[in-house]
Protein backbone atom coordinates (compact mmCIF):
# COMPACT_ATOMS: atom_id res chain seq x y z
CA UNK A 1 0.00 0.00 0.00
CA UNK A 2 1.02 3.48 -0.77
CA UNK A 3 0.40 4.43 2.92
CA UNK A 4 3.41 2.93 4.64
CA UNK A 5 6.35 5.48 3.15
CA UNK A 6 4.00 8.35 1.78
CA UNK A 7 3.62 11.83 3.70
CA UNK A 8 0.51 12.62 4.62
CA UNK A 9 -0.12 16.64 4.11
CA UNK A 10 -2.86 16.22 6.77
CA UNK A 11 -1.13 13.89 9.12
CA UNK A 12 2.04 16.47 8.97
CA UNK A 13 -0.56 19.52 9.86
CA UNK A 14 -2.61 17.52 12.93
CA UNK A 15 0.60 16.11 14.03
CA UNK A 16 2.70 19.61 14.20
CA UNK A 17 -0.23 20.94 16.00
CA UNK A 18 -0.95 18.13 18.33
CA UNK A 19 2.99 18.02 19.23
CA UNK A 20 3.49 21.84 19.83
CA UNK A 21 0.26 22.06 21.82
CA UNK A 22 1.45 19.14 24.25
CA UNK A 23 5.07 20.70 24.35
CA UNK A 24 3.75 24.16 25.19
CA UNK A 25 1.03 22.47 27.62
CA UNK A 26 2.89 20.21 29.50
CA UNK A 27 5.65 22.75 29.69
CA UNK A 28 3.51 25.01 31.05
CA UNK A 29 2.01 22.92 33.43
CA UNK A 30 4.17 19.88 33.93
CA UNK A 31 7.71 20.11 32.86
CA UNK A 32 8.24 23.36 34.41
CA UNK A 33 6.78 22.57 38.46
CA UNK A 34 8.01 19.20 37.69
CA UNK A 35 11.92 20.11 37.25
CA UNK A 36 11.50 22.75 39.68
CA UNK A 37 10.24 21.36 42.21
CA UNK A 38 13.09 18.30 41.63
CA UNK A 39 16.24 20.55 41.92
CA UNK A 40 14.34 22.67 45.03
CA UNK A 41 13.98 18.63 46.59
CA UNK A 42 17.87 17.68 45.51
CA UNK A 43 19.21 21.01 46.34
CA UNK A 44 17.23 20.76 49.87
CA UNK A 45 18.37 17.16 50.35
CA UNK A 46 21.75 18.67 49.37
CA UNK A 47 21.60 21.36 51.94
CA UNK A 48 20.20 18.91 54.85
CA UNK A 49 22.92 16.10 54.69
CA UNK A 50 25.76 19.47 54.94
CA UNK A 51 23.90 20.52 57.84
CA UNK A 52 23.76 17.36 59.36
CA UNK A 53 27.33 16.84 58.47
CA UNK A 54 27.83 20.22 60.34
CA UNK A 55 26.03 19.57 63.27
CA UNK A 56 27.66 16.48 63.25
CA UNK A 57 31.34 18.40 63.44
CA UNK A 58 29.79 20.71 66.07
CA UNK A 59 28.87 18.06 68.31
CA UNK A 60 32.29 16.71 68.07
CA UNK A 61 33.70 20.02 68.96
CA UNK A 62 31.58 20.40 71.59
CA UNK A 63 32.41 16.75 72.90
CA UNK A 64 36.23 17.68 72.88
CA UNK A 65 35.22 21.01 74.24
CA UNK A 66 34.00 19.76 77.19
CA UNK A 67 36.40 17.28 77.88
CA UNK A 68 38.79 19.81 77.82
CA UNK A 69 36.55 21.63 80.33
CA UNK A 70 36.67 18.74 82.48
CA UNK A 71 40.11 18.51 82.01
CA UNK A 72 40.47 22.05 83.25
CA UNK A 73 38.24 21.97 86.10
CA UNK A 74 40.02 18.89 87.19
CA UNK A 75 43.88 20.31 87.38
CA UNK A 76 42.08 23.32 88.74
CA UNK A 77 40.39 21.14 91.64
CA UNK A 78 44.10 19.65 92.06
CA UNK A 79 46.04 23.24 92.24
CA UNK A 80 43.35 24.45 94.67
CA UNK A 81 44.37 21.01 97.06
CA UNK A 82 47.39 21.41 96.97
CA UNK A 83 47.70 24.72 97.58
CA UNK A 84 45.05 24.66 100.42
CA UNK A 85 47.16 21.61 102.02
CA UNK A 86 50.13 23.98 101.67
CA UNK A 87 48.58 26.55 103.60
CA UNK A 88 47.36 24.32 106.50
CA UNK A 89 50.77 22.69 106.59
CA UNK A 90 51.86 26.24 106.75
CA UNK A 91 49.69 27.51 109.26
CA UNK A 92 50.41 24.71 111.06
CA UNK A 93 53.93 24.74 111.47
CA UNK A 94 53.86 28.63 111.94
CA UNK A 95 51.41 27.78 114.78
CA UNK A 96 53.63 25.08 116.13
CA UNK A 97 56.78 27.17 116.01
CA UNK A 98 54.87 29.84 117.61
CA UNK A 99 53.77 27.96 120.50
CA UNK A 100 57.37 26.41 121.21
CA UNK A 101 59.35 30.53 120.92
CA UNK A 102 56.30 31.25 122.95
CA UNK A 103 57.31 28.57 125.38
CA UNK A 104 60.94 29.23 125.38
CA UNK A 105 59.94 32.95 126.00
CA UNK A 106 57.66 32.52 128.85
CA UNK A 107 60.13 30.01 130.65
CA UNK A 108 63.07 32.33 130.27
CA UNK A 109 60.69 35.32 131.80
CA UNK A 110 60.22 32.61 134.48
CA UNK A 111 63.89 32.10 135.35
CA UNK A 112 64.93 35.83 134.87
CA UNK A 113 61.89 36.13 137.85
CA UNK A 114 63.24 33.68 139.71
CA UNK A 115 66.80 34.95 139.56
CA UNK A 116 65.58 38.36 140.94
CA UNK A 117 63.56 37.13 143.64
CA UNK A 118 66.63 34.95 145.01
CA UNK A 119 69.26 37.70 144.55
CA UNK A 120 66.38 39.98 146.41
CA UNK A 121 65.52 36.83 148.80
CA UNK A 122 69.47 36.38 149.45
CA UNK A 123 69.65 40.31 150.02
CA UNK A 124 67.30 40.55 152.49
CA UNK A 125 68.70 37.07 154.22
CA UNK A 126 72.14 39.20 154.23
CA UNK A 127 69.95 41.97 155.76
CA UNK A 128 68.68 39.90 158.59
CA UNK A 129 72.04 37.95 159.01
CA UNK A 130 73.86 41.10 159.76
CA UNK A 131 71.45 42.91 162.13
CA UNK A 132 70.96 39.34 163.73
CA UNK A 133 74.51 39.47 164.07
CA UNK A 134 75.01 42.62 165.35
CA UNK A 135 72.03 42.45 168.19
CA UNK A 136 73.99 39.01 168.87
CA UNK A 137 77.12 40.52 169.21
CA UNK A 138 75.41 43.70 171.54
CA UNK A 139 73.88 40.98 174.25
CA UNK A 140 76.96 39.57 174.05
CA UNK A 141 79.02 42.38 174.82
CA UNK A 142 76.45 43.10 177.59
CA UNK A 143 76.94 39.81 179.37
CA UNK A 144 80.46 38.82 178.75
CA UNK A 145 81.66 42.25 179.63
CA UNK A 146 80.70 41.32 183.17
CA UNK A 147 82.01 37.90 183.62
CA UNK A 148 84.69 36.05 181.57
CA UNK A 149 83.89 32.25 182.47
CA UNK A 150 80.50 33.55 181.04
CA UNK A 151 82.06 34.76 178.66
CA UNK A 152 83.76 32.34 177.64
CA UNK A 153 80.64 30.09 178.34
CA UNK A 154 78.30 32.43 175.62
CA UNK A 155 81.48 31.71 173.10
CA UNK A 156 81.12 28.45 172.99
CA UNK A 157 77.46 28.60 172.73
CA UNK A 158 77.75 30.74 170.31
CA UNK A 159 80.05 29.17 168.56
CA UNK A 160 77.38 25.85 168.99
CA UNK A 161 74.53 27.73 167.16
CA UNK A 162 76.28 28.61 164.65
CA UNK A 163 77.47 25.36 163.91
CA UNK A 164 74.31 24.16 164.26
CA UNK A 165 72.95 26.65 162.18
CA UNK B 1 5.39 -9.20 35.33
CA UNK B 2 1.42 -9.62 35.74
CA UNK B 3 0.88 -6.96 32.49
CA UNK B 4 3.29 -9.07 30.49
CA UNK B 5 1.85 -12.08 31.04
CA UNK B 6 -1.88 -10.65 30.55
CA UNK B 7 -0.40 -9.17 27.07
CA UNK B 8 0.81 -12.93 26.08
CA UNK B 9 -2.51 -14.28 27.00
CA UNK B 10 -4.03 -11.60 24.69
CA UNK B 11 -1.78 -12.61 21.95
CA UNK B 12 -2.81 -15.94 22.61
CA UNK B 13 -6.70 -14.64 21.96
CA UNK B 14 -5.48 -13.32 18.43
CA UNK B 15 -4.49 -16.11 17.48
CA UNK B 16 -7.54 -18.14 18.87
CA UNK B 17 -9.50 -15.46 17.00
CA UNK B 18 -7.45 -15.63 14.56
CA UNK B 19 -9.14 -17.34 11.83
CA UNK B 20 -12.10 -15.21 11.94
CA UNK B 21 -10.27 -12.27 11.88
CA UNK B 22 -7.69 -13.35 9.16
CA UNK B 23 -10.92 -13.79 6.84
CA UNK B 24 -12.20 -10.24 7.34
CA UNK B 25 -8.53 -9.03 6.44
CA UNK B 26 -7.73 -11.16 3.58
CA UNK B 27 -11.33 -10.49 2.23
CA UNK B 28 -10.31 -6.53 2.61
CA UNK B 29 -7.56 -6.58 0.86
CA UNK B 30 -8.81 -8.35 -2.10
CA UNK B 31 -11.68 -5.71 -2.55
CA UNK B 32 -8.74 -2.98 -1.85
CA UNK B 33 -6.51 -4.69 -4.97
CA UNK B 34 -9.83 -5.42 -6.81
CA UNK B 35 -10.84 -1.71 -6.36
CA UNK B 36 -9.09 -0.67 -9.31
CA UNK B 37 -11.48 -1.89 -11.61
CA UNK B 38 -15.35 -1.36 -10.00
CA UNK B 39 -16.73 -3.82 -12.24
CA UNK B 40 -14.16 -6.59 -12.00
CA UNK B 41 -14.89 -5.99 -8.02
CA UNK B 42 -17.61 -8.74 -6.74
CA UNK B 43 -15.83 -11.32 -9.40
CA UNK B 44 -12.64 -10.35 -7.97
CA UNK B 45 -13.72 -10.98 -3.96
CA UNK B 46 -15.27 -13.99 -4.55
CA UNK B 47 -12.29 -15.20 -6.66
CA UNK B 48 -9.88 -14.51 -4.36
CA UNK B 49 -9.81 -16.58 -1.49
CA UNK B 50 -6.38 -17.29 -0.61
CA UNK B 51 -4.59 -15.44 2.69
CA UNK B 52 -2.33 -12.94 1.91
CA UNK B 53 -0.40 -12.34 4.62
CA UNK B 54 1.48 -9.09 2.75
CA UNK B 55 -1.90 -7.51 2.59
CA UNK B 56 -2.61 -8.45 6.05
CA UNK B 57 0.52 -7.05 7.40
CA UNK B 58 0.09 -3.85 5.35
CA UNK B 59 -3.38 -3.09 5.83
CA UNK B 60 -2.63 -3.34 10.56
CA UNK B 61 0.59 -1.15 9.84
CA UNK B 62 -0.87 0.87 7.35
CA UNK B 63 -3.00 4.14 8.26
CA UNK B 64 -6.48 4.22 7.99
CA UNK B 65 -9.76 6.21 7.95
CA UNK B 66 -11.31 3.93 10.77
CA UNK B 67 -10.18 1.81 13.24
CA UNK B 68 -10.47 -1.50 12.91
CA UNK B 69 -11.05 -3.25 16.40
CA UNK B 70 -11.62 -6.90 15.35
CA UNK B 71 -14.05 -8.61 13.17
CA UNK B 72 -16.51 -6.53 12.34
CA UNK B 73 -15.82 -3.90 15.01
CA UNK B 74 -14.81 -0.79 13.63
CA UNK B 75 -14.98 2.86 14.40
CA UNK B 76 -15.25 5.70 12.29
CA UNK B 77 -13.44 8.56 12.25
CA UNK B 78 -13.87 12.37 11.08
CA UNK B 79 -12.90 12.76 7.65
CA UNK B 80 -11.82 16.35 6.93
CA UNK B 81 -11.15 17.29 3.56
CA UNK B 82 -10.42 20.82 1.79
CA UNK B 83 -10.96 20.12 -2.34
CA UNK B 84 -11.05 23.61 -3.82
CA UNK B 85 -12.23 26.18 -1.55
CA UNK B 86 -14.62 23.69 -0.40
CA UNK B 87 -14.30 22.19 3.30
CA UNK B 88 -16.51 18.74 3.72
CA UNK B 89 -16.39 17.16 7.18
CA UNK B 90 -18.24 14.10 7.27
CA UNK B 91 -17.88 10.95 9.16
CA UNK B 92 -15.65 7.90 7.47
CA UNK B 93 -18.66 5.81 7.94
CA UNK B 94 -20.40 7.47 5.38
CA UNK B 95 -18.02 5.17 2.58
CA UNK B 96 -19.32 1.77 4.73
CA UNK B 97 -21.70 -0.41 2.62
CA UNK B 98 -22.42 -2.72 5.16
CA UNK B 99 -20.45 -6.23 5.06
CA UNK B 100 -20.30 -8.89 2.63
CA UNK B 101 -20.98 -12.62 3.73
CA UNK B 102 -18.12 -12.88 5.22
CA UNK B 103 -18.16 -9.95 7.20
CA UNK B 104 -15.90 -7.70 5.25
CA UNK B 105 -16.41 -4.57 5.58
CA UNK B 106 -17.57 -3.01 1.93
CA UNK B 107 -16.89 0.55 0.63
CA UNK B 108 -18.90 3.21 -1.75
CA UNK B 109 -18.72 6.73 -2.50
CA UNK B 110 -20.37 9.22 -0.84
CA UNK B 111 -21.38 12.97 -1.91
CA UNK B 112 -20.52 15.85 0.96
CA UNK B 113 -22.68 18.77 1.43
CA UNK B 114 -20.69 20.65 -1.13
CA UNK B 115 -21.84 18.30 -4.08
CA UNK B 116 -18.21 16.85 -4.64
CA UNK B 117 -18.15 12.75 -4.52
CA UNK B 118 -15.35 11.24 -2.96
CA UNK B 119 -13.97 7.35 -2.46
CA UNK B 120 -12.49 5.69 -0.01
CA UNK B 121 -9.61 4.49 -2.61
CA UNK B 122 -6.70 2.38 -0.36
CA UNK B 123 -7.10 4.53 2.24
CA UNK B 124 -6.42 7.68 0.17
CA UNK B 125 -9.14 9.47 -0.13
CA UNK B 126 -10.06 10.95 -4.06
CA UNK B 127 -12.55 12.68 -5.35
CA UNK B 128 -15.16 10.27 -7.98
CA UNK B 129 -14.70 10.83 -11.49
CA UNK B 130 -18.47 10.69 -12.05
CA UNK B 131 -21.15 8.17 -12.25
CA UNK B 132 -20.38 7.42 -15.40
CA UNK B 133 -16.70 6.51 -15.05
CA UNK B 134 -17.57 4.22 -12.19
CA UNK B 135 -20.06 2.45 -13.86
CA UNK B 136 -17.75 1.74 -17.02
CA UNK B 137 -14.95 1.06 -14.64
CA UNK B 138 -12.61 2.93 -16.29
CA UNK B 139 -8.90 3.42 -15.32
CA UNK B 140 -8.67 7.27 -13.95
CA UNK B 141 -6.24 9.46 -12.75
CA UNK B 142 -7.78 10.14 -9.34
CA UNK B 143 -7.89 13.93 -8.47
CA UNK B 144 -7.17 14.05 -4.68
CA UNK B 145 -8.69 16.51 -2.36
CA UNK B 146 -6.23 17.96 0.63
CA UNK B 147 -6.93 15.19 2.91
CA UNK B 148 -6.79 16.60 6.71
CA UNK B 149 -8.87 14.03 8.32
CA UNK B 150 -8.27 12.74 11.64
CA UNK B 151 -6.73 9.10 10.33
CA UNK B 152 -6.05 6.24 12.68
CA UNK B 153 -2.38 7.55 13.50
CA UNK B 154 -3.78 10.78 13.80
CA UNK B 155 -6.36 9.61 16.69
CA UNK B 156 -3.99 7.62 18.45
CA UNK B 157 -1.39 10.08 18.62
CA UNK B 158 -4.39 12.62 19.84
CA UNK B 159 -5.33 9.95 22.45
CA UNK B 160 -1.50 9.61 23.72
CA UNK B 161 -1.35 13.51 23.95
CA UNK B 162 -4.57 13.60 25.92
CA UNK B 163 -3.91 10.65 28.07
CA UNK B 164 -0.15 12.79 28.58
CA UNK B 165 -2.02 16.11 29.31
CA UNK B 166 -3.96 13.87 31.77
CA UNK B 167 -1.11 11.72 33.61
CA UNK B 168 1.77 14.75 33.72
CA UNK B 169 -1.15 17.48 34.84
CA UNK B 170 -2.60 14.49 37.86
CA UNK B 171 1.57 13.93 38.53
CA UNK B 172 2.63 17.95 38.61
CA UNK B 173 0.33 18.93 41.15
CA UNK B 174 1.66 16.73 43.56
CA UNK B 175 4.85 18.41 42.69
CA UNK B 176 3.05 21.86 43.21
CA UNK B 177 2.58 20.88 46.66
CA UNK B 178 5.94 21.71 47.43
CA UNK B 179 9.74 20.01 47.33
CA UNK B 180 9.57 18.65 50.84
CA UNK B 181 6.69 15.90 50.78
CA UNK B 182 7.66 12.49 49.68
CA UNK B 183 6.85 11.30 46.58
CA UNK B 184 3.99 9.10 46.11
CA UNK B 185 1.71 7.02 43.57
CA UNK B 186 2.29 7.56 39.82
CA UNK B 187 4.87 9.76 40.59
CA UNK B 188 6.81 7.24 41.68
CA UNK B 189 6.62 5.78 38.48
CA UNK B 190 7.16 8.89 36.68
CA UNK B 191 9.88 10.93 38.27
CA UNK B 192 12.54 7.96 37.56
CA UNK B 193 12.31 8.68 33.75
CA UNK B 194 11.80 12.00 34.30
CA UNK B 195 15.21 11.69 35.92
CA UNK B 196 16.87 9.62 33.85
CA UNK B 197 16.35 11.79 30.74
CA UNK B 198 17.80 14.85 32.62
CA UNK B 199 20.74 13.28 34.06
CA UNK B 200 21.44 10.46 31.31
CA UNK B 201 20.64 12.01 28.64
CA UNK B 202 20.32 16.05 28.49
CA UNK B 203 22.92 16.61 31.01
CA UNK B 204 25.98 14.76 29.78
CA UNK B 205 25.23 15.72 25.64
CA UNK B 206 24.18 19.37 26.48
CA UNK B 207 25.34 20.21 29.57
CA UNK B 208 24.36 21.63 32.96
CA UNK B 209 23.61 24.86 32.50
CA UNK B 210 22.39 24.62 28.88
CA UNK B 211 20.34 21.85 29.56
CA UNK B 212 17.16 23.39 31.04
CA UNK B 213 16.00 24.82 28.71
CA UNK B 214 15.71 22.12 26.20
CA UNK B 215 14.35 19.80 28.74
CA UNK B 216 10.91 20.40 28.18
CA UNK B 217 11.12 19.08 24.73
CA UNK B 218 13.41 16.26 25.49
CA UNK B 219 11.13 15.04 27.93
CA UNK B 220 8.09 15.10 25.85
CA UNK B 221 9.45 13.66 23.00
CA UNK B 222 10.48 10.93 24.99
CA UNK B 223 7.33 10.39 26.91
CA UNK B 224 5.50 10.97 23.60
CA UNK B 225 7.72 8.45 21.35
CA UNK B 226 7.38 5.98 24.31
CA UNK B 227 3.47 5.90 24.95
CA UNK B 228 3.06 5.73 21.19
CA UNK B 229 5.32 2.97 20.94
CA UNK B 230 3.65 1.15 23.47
CA UNK B 231 0.30 2.15 22.82
CA UNK B 232 0.74 0.60 18.99
CA UNK B 233 1.61 -2.89 21.28
CA UNK B 234 -1.59 -3.53 22.25
CA UNK B 235 -3.56 -5.99 20.89
CA UNK B 236 -7.29 -5.04 19.47
CA UNK B 237 -6.88 -1.73 19.96
CA UNK B 238 -7.23 -1.19 16.17
CA UNK B 239 -3.26 -1.47 15.60
CA UNK B 240 -1.92 1.56 16.32
CA UNK B 241 0.94 2.59 14.03
CA UNK B 242 1.82 6.04 15.54
CA UNK B 243 5.63 6.32 15.51
CA UNK B 244 5.57 3.86 12.33
CA UNK B 245 3.95 6.46 10.70
CA UNK B 246 6.24 8.86 8.75
CA UNK B 247 4.40 12.01 8.95
CA UNK B 248 4.42 12.03 12.75
CA UNK B 249 7.70 10.99 13.20
CA UNK B 250 8.78 13.83 10.28
CA UNK B 251 7.10 16.24 12.34
CA UNK B 252 9.37 14.78 15.42
CA UNK B 253 12.27 14.97 13.74
CA UNK B 254 11.40 18.60 11.48
CA UNK B 255 11.15 20.11 15.11
CA UNK B 256 14.56 18.65 16.34
CA UNK B 257 16.00 20.28 12.94
CA UNK B 258 14.51 23.97 13.58
CA UNK B 259 15.30 23.35 17.55
CA UNK B 260 19.00 23.00 16.42
CA UNK B 261 18.90 25.39 13.43
CA UNK B 262 17.64 27.71 15.83
CA UNK B 263 19.77 27.74 18.72
CA UNK B 264 23.06 26.66 16.83
CA UNK B 265 25.68 29.10 17.35
CA UNK B 266 28.70 30.48 15.61
CA UNK B 267 30.74 27.97 16.82
CA UNK B 268 28.26 25.52 15.38
CA UNK B 269 27.70 27.09 11.90
CA UNK B 270 31.55 27.91 11.67
CA UNK B 271 32.37 24.27 11.95
CA UNK B 272 30.13 23.23 9.33
CA UNK B 273 30.75 25.61 6.70
CA UNK B 274 34.41 26.91 7.33
CA UNK B 275 36.17 24.23 9.22
CA UNK B 276 38.96 25.49 10.77
CA UNK B 277 42.75 23.92 10.50
CA UNK B 278 42.05 22.24 7.40
CA UNK B 279 43.30 22.66 3.84
CA UNK B 280 41.05 24.14 1.33
CA UNK B 281 41.04 21.63 -1.01
CA UNK B 282 39.96 19.29 1.98
CA UNK B 283 37.53 21.84 2.99
CA UNK B 284 36.04 21.89 -0.29
CA UNK B 285 34.85 18.45 0.07
CA UNK B 286 34.13 18.63 3.21
CA UNK B 287 31.57 21.70 3.39
CA UNK B 288 29.01 20.30 1.23
CA UNK B 289 29.30 16.64 3.30
CA UNK B 290 28.49 18.97 6.03
CA UNK B 291 25.89 20.95 4.94
CA UNK B 292 24.17 17.91 3.68
CA UNK B 293 24.53 16.04 7.42
CA UNK B 294 22.21 19.08 9.06
CA UNK B 295 19.25 17.19 6.67
CA UNK B 296 20.71 13.87 7.22
CA UNK B 297 20.51 13.89 11.08
CA UNK B 298 17.23 14.37 11.52
CA UNK B 299 15.98 12.42 8.45
CA UNK B 300 18.27 9.32 10.01
CA UNK B 301 16.33 10.24 13.19
CA UNK B 302 12.81 10.07 11.54
CA UNK B 303 14.10 6.73 9.51
CA UNK B 304 15.20 4.90 12.77
CA UNK B 305 12.00 5.06 14.44
CA UNK B 306 9.62 4.74 11.80
CA UNK B 307 11.80 1.70 10.68
CA UNK B 308 11.96 0.17 14.26
CA UNK B 309 8.40 -0.20 14.98
CA UNK B 310 7.21 -0.83 11.60
CA UNK B 311 9.50 -3.67 11.86
CA UNK B 312 8.32 -4.74 15.40
CA UNK B 313 4.90 -5.13 14.18
CA UNK B 314 5.51 -6.50 10.59
CA UNK B 315 7.46 -9.35 12.02
CA UNK B 316 4.64 -10.28 15.11
CA UNK B 317 2.27 -9.76 12.42
CA UNK B 318 4.19 -12.22 10.57
CA UNK B 319 4.52 -14.66 12.79
CA UNK B 320 0.08 -14.24 12.95
CA UNK B 321 0.22 -14.40 9.38
CA UNK B 322 2.35 -18.04 9.66
CA UNK B 323 -0.14 -19.69 11.62
CA UNK B 324 -2.98 -18.56 9.54
CA UNK B 325 -1.23 -19.77 6.48
CA UNK B 326 -0.65 -23.08 7.74
CA UNK B 327 -4.28 -22.79 8.87
CA UNK B 328 -5.28 -22.74 6.11
CA UNK B 329 -3.99 -25.69 4.41
CA UNK B 330 -5.53 -27.93 7.66
CA UNK B 331 -6.48 -26.94 11.01
CA UNK B 332 -3.92 -29.23 12.20
CA UNK B 333 -0.98 -27.78 10.69
CA UNK B 334 -2.50 -24.32 12.08
CA UNK B 335 -2.76 -25.44 15.65
CA UNK B 336 0.78 -26.90 15.19
CA UNK B 337 2.42 -23.91 13.97
CA UNK B 338 0.27 -21.99 16.24
CA UNK B 339 2.45 -23.14 19.07
CA UNK B 340 5.25 -22.36 18.19
CA UNK B 341 4.60 -19.17 16.57
CA UNK B 342 2.73 -17.66 19.50
CA UNK B 343 5.92 -18.63 21.94
CA UNK B 344 8.12 -16.69 19.77
CA UNK B 345 5.47 -13.90 19.19
CA UNK B 346 5.94 -13.75 23.14
CA UNK B 347 9.48 -13.74 22.74
CA UNK B 348 8.76 -10.43 20.10
CA UNK B 349 6.84 -8.79 22.31
CA UNK B 350 9.17 -8.38 24.84
CA UNK B 351 12.00 -7.63 22.65
CA UNK B 352 8.93 -5.22 21.82
CA UNK B 353 8.48 -3.65 25.00
CA UNK B 354 12.14 -3.11 25.03
CA UNK B 355 12.19 -1.54 21.90
CA UNK B 356 9.25 0.94 22.43
CA UNK B 357 11.55 2.41 25.07
CA UNK B 358 14.77 1.82 23.14
CA UNK B 359 13.66 3.90 20.24
CA UNK B 360 12.09 6.55 22.70
CA UNK B 361 15.93 6.65 24.36
CA UNK B 362 17.72 6.84 21.03
CA UNK B 363 15.66 9.41 19.50
CA UNK B 364 15.89 11.64 22.70
CA UNK B 365 19.34 10.77 23.00
CA UNK B 366 20.36 11.97 19.51
CA UNK B 367 18.18 14.84 19.72
CA UNK B 368 20.05 15.76 23.19
CA UNK B 369 23.42 15.15 21.13
CA UNK B 370 21.98 17.31 18.27
CA UNK B 371 21.25 20.13 20.36
CA UNK B 372 24.06 19.92 22.24
CA UNK B 373 26.09 19.96 19.34
CA UNK B 374 24.64 23.31 18.57
CA UNK B 375 25.44 25.13 21.37
CA UNK B 376 28.59 23.90 21.99
CA UNK B 377 31.37 26.66 23.75
CA UNK B 378 34.54 26.91 21.66
CA UNK B 379 36.42 26.38 25.15
CA UNK B 380 34.48 23.37 25.65
CA UNK B 381 35.42 22.02 22.88
CA UNK B 382 38.87 22.29 23.01
CA UNK B 383 39.16 20.60 26.19
CA UNK B 384 37.73 17.62 24.50
CA UNK B 385 40.71 17.67 21.97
Amino acid sequence: MEGLLSVSVGTVFWASIAFISVLLILKKMAWGPILKTLEEREQGIANALKQAELAKEEMASLKSGNEQLLKEAREERELILKEAKEMGDKMRSEAKERAVSDAAQLLANAQREIETQKKAAIEELKNQVASLSIEIAEKLVKDNLSDAEKQNALNSRLIQDLKAN
Amino acid sequence: MRSFLMLALMICGVVVFGQHDAHTVASHSSIDAASHKEAEHAEASNEEEKFNPGDMIMHHISDAHQVHFIGKLYMPLPVILWNHGHLDVFMSSAFWNGFDERGELQFKSYTASSGATYENHHESIVISAGEEHAAHGAETAHEKPMDFSITKSVFGMLFIIVLMIVIFRSVAARYKEGAHKAPTGLQNAIEPFILFVRDEVAIPSIGKKKAASFMPFLLTVFFFIWMCNMFGLIPFLGGFNITGTLSITLVLATLVFIITSINGNAHYWGHIFWPPGIPLGIKLILVPIEALSIFIKPTVLMIRLTANITAGHIIILAFVGLVLLFGESSAVAGYGVGIGAVLFMIFMFFIELLVAFLQAYVFTLLAALYFGDATQDHHHEEDHH
